[in-house]
């Protein structure tokens, strides 16, 4: 056994920014590596997108079915990623004690859940591009202000984030699969995406509108279908939920 | 030994609800390679674990490389490197891209390339972790402890469930860290592991050392103490106790198998049991004259096998 100097120690962290940079690039990875993931983020928005549109199922009210379907789905593809498919993957990610080895990197914790965050934004670019290239092609015709559209869609993935991250930092992992996509299932029913809320029964529909994604996708369909202004009211219930969404996570959320 | 402490622990107390994991354990680690060494759930995970600035200390107070783990965490982390117990990586990552990943968060990283093949992990560095098998699991978790150049290394039972050619590997690579002047802390139930690798050894059992030193003190010298052979259930050890020097032990380990303690073995001891063994009409088998290992140190202080 002789020194070989190989392994003296120099230890030190990387650059933040490189570093949550590298942990962002790893996450999306994981993400689009990830087939079940895929099947939820991109293949079920885009399929049912393209089923209802074409295929006269449900009654979507006057106008194409298209330009009533494609802001629902956009809002359906945001809570797809930034809460079903982070609620999952961080949920797992916790169980397997890639949250606990990174807690002990030169990564710093909040450096983590940005890098979480970016890589989130950036499925949901993809999903966005897609799914109006998509729409676009069904004869989609798009109103009203960029900016509104953006402002609701950040909103939606603060709002979804934060819930996902509660319910991943709180409960088994298996459990957090399982109502992670129950969840989804029953909000792509009631949350406005392809059924008009206007079909359900008059106390119901108060209800279901204060859900977030019902919220994001009046809101999205406002602006989008309608041209309407700043949708205020659907920005003001996705605001108070992710308010109470991230405190409760920051507060809950246990990292092993 | 002169050195300033890598880890020092006072009086660390630690409960889970109504269970206590450590209670009241002290133990100061020099450089070289300390091994906390006692059977599962004596509290050395728990121990290491409060070192990496993964749990609060109940009571007591805790310094790694002079900074409080939880406090000064943030300077810390990056001098240390942690191989949990199992698990750390994300189950879609690849080996290589894993490694690769935690050598970035780094700023002078060993070469990732070099490691890989040291480790014996080139064969699987496209492999999802999912699908490593336990082995080329922990040899990543290991590569992943130390691929940041770190000053201390906590190894939480880094060889268990290894076959022996992975475990050598192992064993190689933490006695280069040591040569290289990294501190490397261990846990370990294996009793060799311990012999082999550490300078020192802080013996744990339920939640407190009951013993530290080198292998060597706590094993008396390591000198060849220790005669042990078989016989029919139920001599009379007490008997042969008075026919032996003042300073020797004898027991019955298990139901016919004896086992005598002296500070060496000599030949007139050896004399001394046979002719014990003629007068009471007992057929010694399998006389055996051997080192006292930490196995034996383990079951003296507390009355338990190791393994248990």
């Amino acid at each position: 056994m002789t020194a070989t100097g190989l392994y003296t120690p120099r230890p030190g962290a990387a650059p933040l920014p490189r570093m949550i940079a590298a942990q962002a690039v790893l996450e999306t990875k994981m993400l689009l590596r990830n087939g079940e993931q895929l099947l939820l983020t991109v293949v079920i928005p885009t399929l049912l997108l393209v089923l209802f549109s074409s295929v006269d199922i449900v009654d979507t009210g006057a106008g194409r079915a298209v330009d009533f379907l494609a802001p629902g789905v956009l809002a359906l593809a945001v809570m797809s990623t930034a809460f079903t498919g982070q609620a999952i993957a961080t949920g797992f990610e916790r169980r397997y004690g890639v949250l606990k080895r990174l807690a002990s990197s030169p990564l710093p914790r909040w450096g983590l859940m940005t890098a979480k965050t970016a890589s989130v934004l950036v499925t949901e670019v993809l999903q966005v591009i897609l799914l109006t290239v998509v729409a676009l092609a069904l004869g989609w015709s798009p109103h009203g202000n960029p900016l509104a559209v953006l402002l609701l869609l950040l909103l939606g993935t603060a709002a979804f984030s934060g819930l996902g991250l509660l319910m991943a930092g709180t409960l088994k992992a298996e459990a957090t699969l399982a109502a992670a996509n129950l969840v989804f299932l029953l909000l792509l029913v009631g949350g406005g995406v392809i059924v008009p809320l206007e079909k359900f029964p008059g106390a119901a529909q108060t209800v279901l509108g204060l859900l977030p994604l019902s919220a994001l996708s009046d809101g999205l369909r406002d602006v989008l279908r309608h041209g309407a202004g700043v949708p205020w009211g659907d920005l003001g219930i996705l605001a108070v939920w992710a308010v109470v969404g991230l405190a409760a996570a920051g507060r809950f959320f246990r990292w092993e | 030994m002169r050195s300033e402490p890598v880890v020092q622990v006072q009086a660390l107390v630690k409960r889970y609800g109504a269970k206590t994991a450590v209670n009241g354990l002290d133990l100061v680690a020099r450089p070289g390679v300390t091994a906390v060494l006692g059977p599962n759930g004596a509290g050395k995970t728990t121990t290491v674990e409060t070192c990496e600035g993964y749990r609060t200390p109940d009571s007591g107070t805790v310094r790694v490389l002079g900074l409080d783990p939880v406090r000064q965490s943030a300077e810390l982390r990056p001098r240390i490197g942690v191989m949990l117990q199992s698990g750390g990586v994300y189950s879609g990552a690849r080996a290589e891209e894993m490694l690769r990943h935690v050598a970035g968060l780094h700023a002078h990283p060993l070469d990732v390339d070099a490691l890989i093949e040291r480790l014996g992990l080139g064969s699987c560095g496209r492999t999802p972790y999912r699908r490593l098998s336990g082995g080329q699991q922990q040899r990543l978790a290991l590569a992943m402890a130390v691929v940041g150049r770190p000053e201390l290394v906590f190894l939480d039972e880094p060889t268990a469930g290894l076959d022996p050619q992975a475990r050598r590997a192992t064993w190689d690579l933490v006695r280069d860290l040591r040569a290289d002047g990294v501190s490397v802390i261990l846990t370990t139930h294996y009793m060799d592991e311990a012999e082999e690798l550490a300078d020192d050894v802080a013996v744990i059992d339920e939640g407190r050392v009951i013993a530290q030193g080198s292998p060597e003190e706590l094993c008396r010298g390591g000198a060849e103490n220790t005669l042990r052979f078989t016989g029919r259930p139920g001599l009379d050890v007490g008997s042969l106790l008075k026919a032996l020097p003042a300073d020797c032990t004898a027991a019955e380990l298990t139901p016919g198998a004896y086992r005598v303690v002296a500070a060496k073995v000599d030949p007139q001891l050896l004399a001394t049991v046979t002719s014990w063994c003629a007068q009471h009409g007992v057929m010694p088998d399998r006389i055996s004259v051997e080192r006292h290992t930490l196995e034996d140190v383990f079951l003296e202080l507390t009355g338990k096998e190791l393994r248990s």
